[in-house]
């Protein structure tokens, strides 16, 4: 076993869309300073994106300024989301998307050089390489040196104070040690907290990347940061099986939702991202399922340039369509929701930050999914959150002082190696899968509960964070496997006491509190916590 | 979920790296890997693997009935192939110059 004492000025944990990104603006600003970033995979293909996707979310078209997109984000996310996080996000879109367009990525334009919009806010652009273009970007600065395949576990904390981080090679028995003046965290948001669609062969063909565990959230409530919203869990409404997106056939060829009677029902229900797979719920419910995006009719080259576009985000959909014959100009294409996410990319579940991004503990910023507050970011927001940290860190860095190496006790690590279970982590995954989905508001539960099944969830995810802790790792990926496990965890803990604290139902179609069905004015405010010794205080702030 | 094809792959490792989930290994001079459950079917090491050697199907509990796609990335285009099991081939080029019409 071999420990590696490293140091640098800015230590960037993960490297994905917003760690990227930060490193790019900060290396751009500061050719003199040393940046890490560490990712658990590699930066070319690693995160949300490593498939690709399909357009820019996040824009603001001609005519249209950033209040606007404020509004719609707040409108969104029914009143609960932070006006002054949206805005600063808001008024750099545009500005980020140029600088994307100059690293490589192909944006659409028309004979004037304008981008092509899909309606006011959505850019058309080829988004399969956008991964590898932020890769091949960071590389061209020789301050950023990349650390691919390093599983950072913990922060380490001087007070309140973020000295940097430590974690484990996903390969080779060595352990590393981070120290830096100020840490940017730029993890990804959790996926597989809750039994996912098909919990079989194919568990992990699910909306968010299956190895994005939260492990930024976890290692903040262990560090007692500041945590919001985590009660608005994000639901997908994606196309059955393959839970690829529905966006580019609602908003790309204009398909409409119809229920198995060919009943036009999303009018009935609202227009929100919540409200929309509260819809697709509510109808199958009332045994007028299954739901489907009416494509019957659109034409050939409509068709041909769907597989396209599914090709460079979500390839299993092309491939379902030719490969079963039942193409989308002839077949109307089935919807479902997905389990429940945690994701502050889509909603306002995070870190709680200021205006910079700065989080509640010293020296320690968030950006991208891991950030809340701040819905609708999509990834021209989390670059807009990453240069709105860079630009800060390089203000405030010379004011900083470097800590000194640090140790850590490499037995964190090496007990699971000598440990001894009856249970393997796939056990214990189902088991908390289970028990967030029955009785937290899962996907087969029709995303319903109450205080009484919150407080057995709770229960059980105690008796099963317990037996984790005698999980035996035989090499450094089962090692890697235990860690993820206990980060999603540590998340379920934090999003059950969230969700017992909202007592209200503010988005149906993201959660029904059987208990208070209604939406309540009382609850116009922010559900944060702070989790200190294993118990999670929740704090009410105003909005 | 993928298919490897042992008797195609070369054992260069390029999938290994390249796997977000950390998925694959190199197991007897060829890629394997660890838990087929665990693929989340983004494709990176199908649109890596030089020699066409891994393969991404719709398993049974999605729809698929056995057909393999696989796909060939160079500068200008990534050109994608499905086979399916009656031998039918069907080739569908992306340009990369160009962006998604929706």
């Amino acid at each position: 076993m071999e420990k590696i004492f490293l140091t640098a000025d800015v230590l960037i944990i993960g490297g994905g869309a917003a760690g990227l990104f930060a490193a790019i603006r900060l290396a751009e600003i500061n050719p003199e300073i040393k940046i890490f970033v560490v990712e658990k995979a590699d930066v070319r293909r690693s995160g949300c994106l490593a498939a690709g996707v399909n357009a820019l979310n996040a824009y603001i078209g001609e005519g249209r300024t950033p209040k606007d997109y404020v509004d719609y984000a707040f409108n969104d996310a029914h009143g609960i989301a932070r006006r002054d996080l949206l805005f600063t996000m808001s008024e750099r879109l545009n500005h980020v998307t140029k600088i994307i367009e100059r690293l490589g990525l192909v944006i659409q334009k028309d004979l004037q050089g304008k981008y092509v919009l899909r309606g006011w806010r959505n850019v058309k652009i080829n988004g399969e390489n956008i991964k590898p273009i932020l890769a091949a970007a960071v590389k061209n600065f020789p301050n950023v040196k990349i650390f691919n395949h390093v599983n950072v576990t913990d922060f380490f904390l001087g007070g309140n104070k973020v000295l940097g981080a430590y974690g484990f090679s996903t390969r080779e028995k060595n352990f590393y040690s981070f120290a830096a003046k100020v840490t940017l965290i730029s993890t990804g948001g959790a996926a597989g907290i809750y039994l996912p669609n098909h919990a079989g062969g194919s568990r992990h063909q699910m909306w968010y990347p299956p190895f994005n565990t939260g492990a930024g959230y976890a290692m903040g409530i262990r560090a007692g940061a500041e945590m919001t919203t985590f009660e608005m869990r994000f639901i997908a409404l994606r196309c059955k099986d393959t839970i690829a997106p529905t966006g580019t056939l609602a908003q790309g060829v204009g398909a409409a939702q119809i229920n198995s009677g060919g009943e036009l029902y999303q009018k009935n229900y609202g227009n929100t991202t919540s409200e929309r797979v509260f819809a697709v719920t509510s109808e199958i419910l009332a045994g007028r399922g299954a739901c489907f995006l009416k494509t019957v009719g659109i034409s050939a080259e409509q068709e041909k340039n769907l597989f396209e576009a599914y090709l460079n985000m979500s390839p299993a959909q092309t491939l379902k369509w030719l490969e079963t014959n039942q193409s989308p100009k002839n077949f109307n294409v089935e919807v479902a929701g997905t389990e429940p996410y945690i994701v502050g990319g889509h909603t306002a579940a995070g870190y709680w930050v200021d205006a910079n991004r700065k989080t509640t503990l010293q020296n320690l910023y968030a950006a991208g999914d891991v950030a809340g507050g701040c819905p609708q970011k999509y990834v021209t927001g989390a670059f807009a959150e990453a240069e709105i940290v860079a630009e800060k860190i390089s203000e405030t860095l010379d004011e900083i002082e470097m800590p000194a190496q640090i140790n850590f006790d490499a037995d964190d690590f090496e007990k699971f190696f000598k440990n001894d279970s009856p249970f393997s982590v796939d056990d214990l995954e189902i088991a908390m899968q289970t028990v967030m989905d029955e009785y937290a508001g899962g996907l087969t539960q029709n995303y319903r509960f109450s205080e009484r099944q919150l407080t057995l969830a709770a229960k059980n995810i105690e008796r099963i964070e317990k037996l984790s802790e005698k999980l035996h790792a035989a090499d450094m990926y089962g090692l890697l496997k235990i860690f993820e496990l206990r980060e999603r965890l540590t998340v379920a803990k934090v999003l059950i006491e969230h969700m017992r604290a909202r007592r209200e139902t503010r988005w149906a179609g993201f959660g029904q509190n059987l208990d208070f069905p209604n939406r309540d004015e009382k609850f116009n405010l922010f559900v944060n916590s702070v989790t200190r010794d294993g118990k999670t205080k929740i704090i009410f702030r105003e909005l | 979920m993928i298919v490897i094809d042992k008797k195609i792959c070369v054992g260069c490792g390029r999938c290994v790296d390249i796997c977000p989930g950390n998925l694959l290994e190199i197991k007897n001079t060829c890629a394997a890997c660890r838990d087929i459950r665990d693929c989340w079917g983004c494709c990176a090491c199908v649109k890596i693997c030089p020699v066409n050697a891994i393969a991404y199907m719709l398993s049974a509990d999605l729809g698929g009935v056995g057909a393999k796609l696989f796909a060939e990335d160079s500068a200008t285009k990534l050109t994608w192939k499905i086979l399916k099991p009656d031998g039918e081939k069907i080739i569908l080029e992306v340009d990369k110059s160009q962006a998604n019409k929706f």
